[in-house]
């Protein structure tokens, strides 16, 4: 039933907004046409801003996770992991998780395969996968489309809300399927 | 802190490909990833344009102002130093409800312009603002209360109950963000000391 609903919500919330927005403008008597290639010309600068800024970021993570390095920091993890009873198995992906999105998402996607979707790792890995954000993502393209390289604490905070969404991951996931 | 964490990737990097016996994958993956960043740009090229062109139609009409209305008791409280009516909250209040549904790809183009408004109001131009850290904090943590990727993942994988993680991602996402928003002000309040 709820399976039905999210699919269904996917599948219409952006013809519908495609249909609604350009209707009710056009009922207010705006030119519609006119309206949206105005708004759609300040795409271009915005994406061209964030190259440099994303080939930084994306060459570091890249070579870092081409490098084996991954492997070595979930070893160094393992005891903590061990100690407080979380499966090992998803340390390359929580590690994985602020950095790359679609690096985090492949090792969601063979944790669920390997395991079964309806395994506790497997309900472990989606809830973390779907719980938070690429950080490093995020904070890349956001403040690279306005040329800010001084991010404060952002990347603090990011860190922090991604520590937490893995450890309520697995309190939730225990508690709930274990 | 993001100089280090830069250093740390690429230097962590480098130095255990080169014990792992394979540098060679350094030069690879650094180019690879150098290209990648830019087909990532100009795909988002066509998505901003896209999304941009819609947000400029609903503000027109007005639908974003009302939308900003509807959530301003929380918006208020979370950008202080945001004016009541300026188009940076329309713009972070269309990317945050964007992420909720899972919209992703709708999700930058409206992000990118929050952040463009809210650069019009910082008075420095290379660092981040206060309103921008909160901002990100909540991009970042990201409310999700429809995680579909996930869920299409467990359904292609023969879940026989592919939402059921529907509520634990709930409860994980919010107390990620509820993390995020307290960091911030702590964050803030800490950074507003130090400068006097």
């Amino acid at each position: 039933m709820v399976e039905i609903f999210i699919h269904e919500i996917s599948k219409w919330a952006v013809p519908m907004l495609f249909f609604i927005i350009p209707g009710i403008a056009f009922l207010k008597g705006i030119k519609v046409y006119e309206a949206f290639v105005a708004g759609a010309q300040e795409g271009f600068n915005t994406a061209i801003k964030i190259i440099p800024f994303l080939v930084g970021m994306l060459v570091a993570i890249g070579v870092f996770r081409a490098s084996g390095a991954l492997d070595v920091f979930t070893k160094l993890l393992h005891p903590i992991t061990d100690f407080f009873d979380i499966p090992g198995e998803v340390l390359p992906l929580a590690l994985m998780r602020p950095l790359s999105g679609g690096a985090a998402l492949g090792a969601a996607a063979e944790l669920i395969k390997t395991h079964g979707p309806d395994s506790y790792i497997g309900f472990l890995a989606s809830t973390m996968q779907g719980s938070t954000d690429t950080t490093f993502y995020v904070l890349t393209v956001y403040f690279g489309s306005v040329g800010i390289v001084k991010y404060r604490y952002s990347a603090a905070v990011g860190l922090i809300a991604d520590i937490v969404s893995f450890l309520a991951s697995v309190f939730i996931c225990r508690t709930v399927f274990f | 802190m993001v100089n280090l964490i830069w250093l740390f990737l690429l230097m962590s990097g480098i130095f255990f490909a080169a014990v792992n016996g394979r540098i060679e994958v350094v030069t690879f993956a650094a180019l690879n990833a150098a290209e990648n960043a830019v087909q990532i740009s100009f795909e988002l090229i066509g998505i901003m344009a896209l999304w941009l062109g819609i947000m400029k139609l609903a503000e027109e009409a007005g639908i974003v102002k009302i939308i900003a209305l509807l959530v301003r008791p929380i918006t208020g409280y979370l950008f202080p130093s945001v004016p009541r009516d300026h188009p940076a909250m329309g713009a972070i209040v269309l990317n945050l409800s964007a992420n909720m549904l899972g919209l992703g790809n709708a999700a930058t183009p409206f992000g990118l312009k929050a952040m463009g408004e809210l650069q019009k109001l910082n008075p420095k131009k290379d660092e981040a603002s206060e309103a921008m850290c909160t901002f990100l904090a909540l991009n970042t943590s990201c409310i999700t209360l429809i995680p579909a990727t996930i869920v299409g993942i467990r359904t292609a994988s023969g879940s026989i109950d592919p939402t059921a993680v529907v509520g634990t991602t709930l409860f994980a996402t919010c107390c990620s963000t509820a993390a995020a928003v307290i960091a911030d002000k702590i964050f803030r309040s800490c950074w507003e000391r130090k400068r006097g």
